[in-house]
This record gives structure tokens, sequence and C-alpha cells, in this order.
């Protein structure tokens, strides 16, 4: 069998953390190969390696057989290695055609020659389904649309290996099914694809092998074809995983939060939501469920004033918070855990510790008359980062932006559940996150729910709407179309109430 | 470790500096070892010296300071030059119009001093925090502002009496040299602004690390969204954050024009705004480390005139120094790369 990348024993250590321990790893030509493993594990930092980012402590890379030095990545794109990283990396206000020839723009003298790049994109992107405009501005398109041309940007390059770092993290359902297909297409033209996803049921539908790792190690390497998505997630966090959520049933109490004829504009300045109400109670998780895009970012901005309210009211715990400050709601009981975990949930140049006071460093014990307490702070995040599993190589010191993207997502929910809120308002709770951490994010959701607080779930996975809820409502085009009992009900026609095709009456 | 590294840099950046600086000087013919024993004898030879190097330094120390404020809380003031020039001139007018003890007078020329830079900054602040409008194109443009506003009324109201184009003379109950001081070194230009200067260190360096104020400061200038998510007023914060750092500038103002100097000129923005920038870029942003590479350019400007009378070498040379010295800072990124293969080797050895 001919393998086009063989990465032999590499090691790398960060400080305080070997994050890759003496990793194998081969690539057949044409093959899709899925890499498994928990939250710090190591896989970002492997294919970074691969790709140039990062230079490995010790071990040998071969790519078509030859023993390689990959410095940099461009080195890496030579070799005919293209990778899409986990937060993408992309200029805004370029074109994509302007993204895709950055760094290798074809030129006429000293005028650019985008036509002819143009033109290129186009055939490439007709020839793998990618359905580009290779003039949209990037800050135009969704987010689906930039993931595509990442991978455009790999194929101008000639790219034969394709490294993905958790590609459908940032998708919705439909676009998921959209870039597998882009994925068979791909594999169809010979490219050979790696494959970092937590999602086991992508592995099964997609990839030929699978290589786990744990702690920075290899535990092994698959047939996926052979194995069940139980053991997988066993060889990866090393005990049983338990995939349904264990929840008793429990009567809902007094409403917590109320929401009336809410109407709200987006930044484009269209209605976002409009005459939304809506009430959650104490002890119950209500899920929303919406295809991405449908009002839920701005209802949640909002609710948490993060963006004004054109009109209608907020009712919290019998307060009108309609335009009360951000402070203001948190001080009085709200929590959130936002979509965009990089952008707003942390300081990534602050440290864990810093990090874990970012609402409440005014309060004591945390600071005194304006003065910090360390002590109290590192305390406190030492309790958190224990509880909540949070692994980084220097404990409460580690600089936000050096943790695995599932450990810094595992850091805002403990921070927010550390609140005791209220109301916890869950965006995309579990984005990134290992089976064995999701797990135990939603014993934790439930517990909220248990001890008679009130949890508003807003998640694109339609699984963790249906396992999590205690009523789901769906939220189309700004609008609630419907509000049912996760008992009476059933993903498909939740799926068609999202779409706004059927209308259901309330629960 | 970060402080350790930032510490290499500079250092490296210092030798590689005054590296290419005997390497211009024996372009020019001269003797480089002569060059430089002459360039710090000039700024540290004797007690007087000394203490004219401490008075360059002090005004160094505050707007580098400003400067480096700023950028912690991730703002770029190009603004020091402008707001010196507000603090001099209302410490110069106070100083100017009122009658007053030396310690009240003193006093109250900084409070206006500081107060008059902090609004002066504000004004860009708010332009930020409210339109988004970039602070280094705000803060040159009230560099200008505050050039123009000097320059019509030091001879509308201040004029000097045998110049139109400077003020009056400081009164002595006005001025912040002191007997006690100037004796000690000499007779130097060295004045009351260096205990400011080493103040002004210590609370900056007491805001940054300990206190809520320079925790929200920071947590705004790193990642504003998170902030704003956290419940931290973000204009408040930008606007708060330029005032002080031009309250620093101001006071740096205070201690030029009536420490430093005895009077104002028109037509002239201070060299000081701007090489607060380099002072702060050698300093890594760290109020201490700001301190000493004030201290350090403090030498070369007060050596480069002695250098001067005492070789050929022109004193451009040491300009020229003091500009490989911030090119060296500002490319740091190759130093930090050869920090770390360098522990990376010791590391493997060891
Ligand atoms: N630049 C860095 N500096 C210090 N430590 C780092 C750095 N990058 C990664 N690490 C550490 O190395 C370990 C492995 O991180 P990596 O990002 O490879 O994990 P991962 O398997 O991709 O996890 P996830 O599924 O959460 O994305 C983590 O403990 C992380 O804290
Ligand atoms: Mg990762």
């Amino acid at each position: 069998m001919e393998h086009i990348v063989e990465m032999l024993n590499v090691s790398k250590s960060f400080p305080g953390i070997l994050a890759n321990d003496d990793i194998s790893i081969q690539l057949r030509k044409g093959e899709i190969h899925a890499l498994l493993g928990e939250n710090g594990a190591g896989k970002s930092t492997l294919m970074s390696i691969l790709f140039g980012l990062y230079k490995a402590d010790s071990g040998v890379i071969k790519v078509r057989g030859k023993e390689v030095q990959i410095h940099n990545p461009n080195v890496a794109n030579a070799l005919g290695i293209g990778m899409v990283h986990q937060h993408f990396k992309l200029v805004h206000n370029f074109t994509v055609t302007e993204n895709i020839i950055l760094g290798i723009e074809p030129v006429n003298g000293p005028f650019l020659k985008t036509a002819d790049a143009s033109r290129r994109i186009k055939e490439l992107s007709v020839r793998y389904g990618l359905d580009v405009d290779p003039d949209a501005r990037i800050e135009d398109i969704s987010v689906g649309m930039q993931q595509r041309v990442e991978i455009l940007k790999m194929l101008y390059r000639d790219a034969e290996v394709l490294i993905f770092d958790e590609p459908t993290a940032v998708l919705t359902p439909q676009e998921i099914v959209d870039l597998m297909k882009i994925m068979r297409n791909l594999k169809a033209e010979d490219k050979s694809i790696i494959l970092i996803t937590h999602k086991l049921k992508e592995i099964k539908a997609i990839a030929e092998r699978c290589t786990v790792i744990r702690r920075g190690k290899v535990v092994g390497t698959v047939d996926v074809a052979g194995t069940s998505t139980q053991v997988m997630a066993e060889m990866m966090v090393g005990r049983q995983v338990s995939f349904k959520v264990d929840k008793r049933d429990r009567e809902p109490g007094e409403v917590v939060l109320d929401i009336k004829d809410l109407c709200v504009q987006s930044s484009r300045k269209t209605q976002a939501v409009k005459n939304f109400s809506l009430q959650v109670r104490r002890g119950e998780i209500l899920g929303l469920a919406g295809v991405d895009g449908n009002g839920q970012t701005e209802l949640v901005e909002a609710l948490t004033g993060l963006r004004k309210a054109e009109s209608g009211s907020i009712l919290f715990m019998g307060k009108d918070m309609t335009h009360a400050s951000i402070r203001g709601r948190i001080r009085g009981g709200m929590a959130h855990i936002p979509e965009d975990r990089q952008k707003r949930g942390l300081v990534l140049d602050y440290t864990m510790e810093e990090n874990f006071i970012l609402e409440i460093y005014g309060l004591e014990p945390f600071s005194k008359r304006g003065f910090i307490n360390r002590k109290a702070i590192r305390a406190h995040a030492a309790k958190l980062m224990d509880a909540f599993d949070v692994r980084a190589g220097q404990g409460t010191l580690s600089i936000a932006r050096t943790m695995s993207g599932g450990n810094q997502q595992k850091a805002i929910v403990g921070r927010e559940i550390s609140h005791d809120p209220e109301l916890l308002i869950a965006v995309q709770p579990t984005r990134g996150l290992d089976v064995g951490s999701i797990e135990y994010i939603h014993k934790r959701l439930v517990e909220q729910r248990d001890g008679g607080k009130a949890v508003l779930l807003v998640s694109l996975e339609l699984d963790e709407v249906m396992d999590l809820s205690d009523r789901i409502a769906v939220i189309s085009h700004g609008e609630l179309t419907g509000m049912k009992l996760p008992a009476e009900t059933n993903e498909g026609e939740i799926g068609l109430m999202m779409a706004g095709v059927a209308s259901g009456g309330h629960a | 470790m970060n402080r350790t590294r930032s510490l290499f840099t500079a250092l490296a950046a210092v030798l590689l500096g005054l590296v290419a600086g005997a390497i211009f000087m024996a372009l020019t013919g001269a003797d480089p070892f002569k060059g430089y024993s002459f360039l710090f004898r000039g700024g540290l030879m004797n007690l007087e010296r000394i203490g004219n190097t401490l008075a360059s330094a002090t005004t160094l120390v505050l707007t580098g300071l400003s400067v480096a404020f700023a950028f912690r809380t991730g703002l770029f003031s190009i603004g020091a030059a402008g707001q010196m020039l507000i603090g001099g001139l209302v410490a110069t007018a106070l100083g100017l119009s009122l009658e007053l003890s030396k310690p009240l007078m003193l006093f109250v020329m900084l409070l206006g001093a500081a107060l008059g830079g902090a609004l002066w900054a504000s004004i860009p602040g708010y332009l930020k925090a409210k339109f988004n409008v970039h602070e280094v194109v705000s803060t040159i443009m009230m560099n200008w502002l505050a050039y123009w506003v000097v320059y019509y009324s030091i001879p509308a109201y201040f004029k000097g009496t045998f110049l139109e184009t400077e003020s009056r003379r400081i009164p002595e109950y006005a001025s912040l040299r002191v007997d006690w001081l100037s004796d000690l070194f000499k007779g130097s230009y060295i004045n009351l602004g260096l205990i400011l200067a080493i103040g002004a260190t210590a609370i900056i360096a007491l805001i940054l690390n300990r206190t809520t104020l320079g925790y929200e400061l920071k947590a705004v200038g790193f990642n504003r969204h998170a902030a704003e998510y956290a419940g931290i007023d973000v204009s408040r914060n930008i606007i708060m954050a330029l005032g002080i750092s031009g309250a620093l500038a101001g006071l740096a103002g205070a201690t030029f024009y009536a420490g430093y100097s005895v009077n104002m000129q028109i037509g002239v923005l201070p060299a000081a705004g701007l090489d607060g920038i380099a002072v702060a870029l050698l300093g890594a942003n760290s109020p201490w480390g700001v301190f000493a590479s004030a201290v350090f350019f403090g030498i070369l400007h007060s050596g480069k005139g002695f250098m001067n009378a005492m070789t050929d070498i022109p004193p451009e040379i040491g300009d020229t120094i003091i500009a490989t010295i911030i090119y060296f800072a500002a490319t740091s990124v190759l130093f930090v790369r050869f920090y770390d293969f360098l522990r990376r080797k010791f590391k493997k050895e060891a």
C-alpha cells in the first residue's frame, strides 16, 4: 500500500505538557483518514507540525516516501499539503479571488492578473461542486461558504493532501451534508484527506480508517467499517461513554424569563426577530431549534443586552430588563455561553485565571476596594479547572490562546455555570467538545435544571436539543413557528418546522 | 519567563544598536572606542552630567509611560507631543498668572498639566469610542492643534520680555527646580520632575498589575467584544485609557517646560513626544522597563553633545544609534526566535 504521508515517532512538548508523545500515523493515497481524540489530546498540534506551523522536537516526516523537513507552511504547500484551520484565516474585506491568490498573486509586470485566477477558481469550484462566487466579498458570505474558500485555497495551490481541523464544528447540519459530498468528490479525484472531528457519526459516514489519540499517544488505528462508534469512543476516553442523557421528569416552576412581542434588528438593519414571545420556567431546559441565521443570534444578543431591542419587552425574574445594562443582567442572575468562544467568550491573551473572573472581578473576594486579590483568583480558577476537567500545560497560568479549542470551550461553560445563574443561556454549549466532555456538560446542564434553575438552550444540533430539552421551541425567519414536547415529536417533524414547512401546535 | 525574554530582546537590541553605531563611526574614520567613551562620559562623567542625563530621562519616562500605558490597553497613541504642549501650556499659564507659595503652586501646576493632557487626549478617546475613528489619525491631528494653540496663545498672553517667540521666564516659586537638588548635582537641569517620574512609574505599574481598573482597561484592549460581553463599559474605558495616557504626557510637559526649561517656545513639537514611542518599545511597554530605557536614552541624549565636542564624530551618529536600536527593538521577533532557539539548545544539552 502506497503511503502519501507518514509521520513517524513524532514528539512535541509545550511548557508543562507533552502534546505529542511518539505519535506515528500513515496516510494512504486517496483515503479519508479520521483523527479522533479527546480535547487537548494533541490533534491540532500534530497537524500543525505536518503543515509546518510547529517544529517537532523529534520524529520523521515522509512525503511520498521521501523524508522531508517542513519548516514553514510554504514548504508544506510546495509538497502539496494544505490545511483548513479550526479558526479560518481569511481577509474579510477582500474578495474570494483575492483571498485565494494571496501570497501567490499572478502578475503581469506590476499589475495583478486576477481575471485568469478568477477563471481557474470558477473551474475548480465547478469541478468539485463547491459553488463559490469568486467575486463575492468574504464578509458577505456565510461561514460554510468561507470554509469552501479555504478548500479552494488549497486546491488552487494544487494540494493533494488536505487537512481539515474540525471543519464541521462551525457548520449547520445542511452544510455538513454538503461538505461530506465535497469530500467525496475530492476523494474521487484521488486527493488524500485527514479529518479531525469529534463527531463519530461523521467518521462513520465518510472515513475509511481512524487513528485514535489519547493524551498525546496513539491508542490505535482501526478500520471504520468494522468498528462501532461505541468502541471508538471508548478507545478515545478510556472508559464507557453514555450517549443518552439521564433525566428524570420534573414539574417546571414559575416563569423566569418572559419575552413578549420582541423585535430585533440585525446588523444589516433587517428585521431579524419578529414579534417573538416565549417563556422559560424554573426547572426546565427550553431548547430553541432553528436553522442557523434565523434570528437566534439576534434574539440571544437582545436577551443578554449586547443588542438593542427595537420593541417588545423582556421580563426577567419579574423585572423589566428590556433596556437593562449587560452588567445589570449578569448581576441579576443571567449567564451566557456565547456562540463564538474566541470573539466573545475569552480574552485570548489573558491567562486562565484572569478569564475565569471576566464578569466578577469587581466582587469580593476577587478584589477589594479596586485592588485585585491574586490568591483568591487563583484558588477559584484551580477549583473550576478541576471540576470541569479543563486541561492546559501551565494550569491556571496558561494563556487562553495556547489552549486547545475544546478546553477553551469547557472553561467558558465552567465559568458561566459557576455563577450559579437563575437563567443560563447556552448557545452551542458543546461545540468542539469530545464525547466524554459532552456527556459531562450535558449532565451539568441537567443539574442546573434539577436545581430549579432555568436553561435556554440554543443549538444547531438537533440531537442535542431533542435529548436535553423539556420543551422545544422552533424559530424560523425570526418568528416562533412551533412548540413541541420531545416525547410527542421526532427529528423529522422538527426539521420540517425549522425549514418553515409545517407549523406545530403549542405545547 | 516572558520577562526574561523581553529583557533579553531589549539588551540584544541595545547591543546591536551599539555595534551598528561603532560601524558607522568607523566608516566616518573615527575610533569607535574613543567615540563611545566620550558618549558615555558625556552622559555620566560627573554629577552635573548625571543630573542632566536624569533630567532628560525625566521627560522621556513620562512620555514613554504615556505611550506604553495606551499600548497596554490596545491603543496606539502618537499624541504625546501635543499633550505635552498642552500640559506645558497650562503649567506655564498657571505659573505666570498665580502667586502662591511654592509647594501649593507646584501642586496646582502639575494638577492642571495632568488635567490638560488628559482632556486633550480624551477627545481622540471619545472619537474612537463613539465613531470608531482610529486614534493614530486623531492623535496626530490633535498634535498640530496643540501646536497652533501654543503658537497663538503664548505671544498673545504670555509674551517674553525680549522675544515674540517665547513666553516669559517662569518665576522661581513656579519652577520644578529646587536648590537642594541643583546643588546636589552641581547646577544641572535636574528637577523635582524626576521624583514625579519615579512615582508615576510605580503608580502605573500598580494600576496595570494590581487593580480592577487595569484589569478592565487591558481586557478592553485585548478584546473589546469579550469585554462588552462581560459587562464592561467599553467606551468609558477607551476614553479613560487615553485620558490617563494623556495625563502622563501632560505631566511630561510640565516637567519639561517648567523644570528642564524655564519658558515655553512656540513653533516646536517637542521631540520627547515621539521619542516616547521608542522608549516604550525598548522598555517592552512595562513601566519599569520604560524607566530603564528612558534613562538609557537620556544618557545618549546628553552624551552626544560631549562626544561631538571632543571628537570629529558628527552628533547625528548619536541619533543614528538611537534609530538603529529602535529598529532592532521593533524587529524583536527575530531575537525572540533566537532566544527560544538558545533555550531549546540549552535544555537539550542540560
Ligand atoms: N502554542 C501552544 N503553547 C502552549 N501549549 C500549547 C500550544 N498549543 C497547544 N498547546 C497544548 O497542547 C495540548 C494539545 O493541544 P491541541 O490543540 O493539539 O489539542 P487538540 O487535540 O486539537 O484538542 P481540541 O479537540 O480541544 O481542539 C493542549 O494541552 C494545549 O494546551
Ligand atoms: Mg484542536
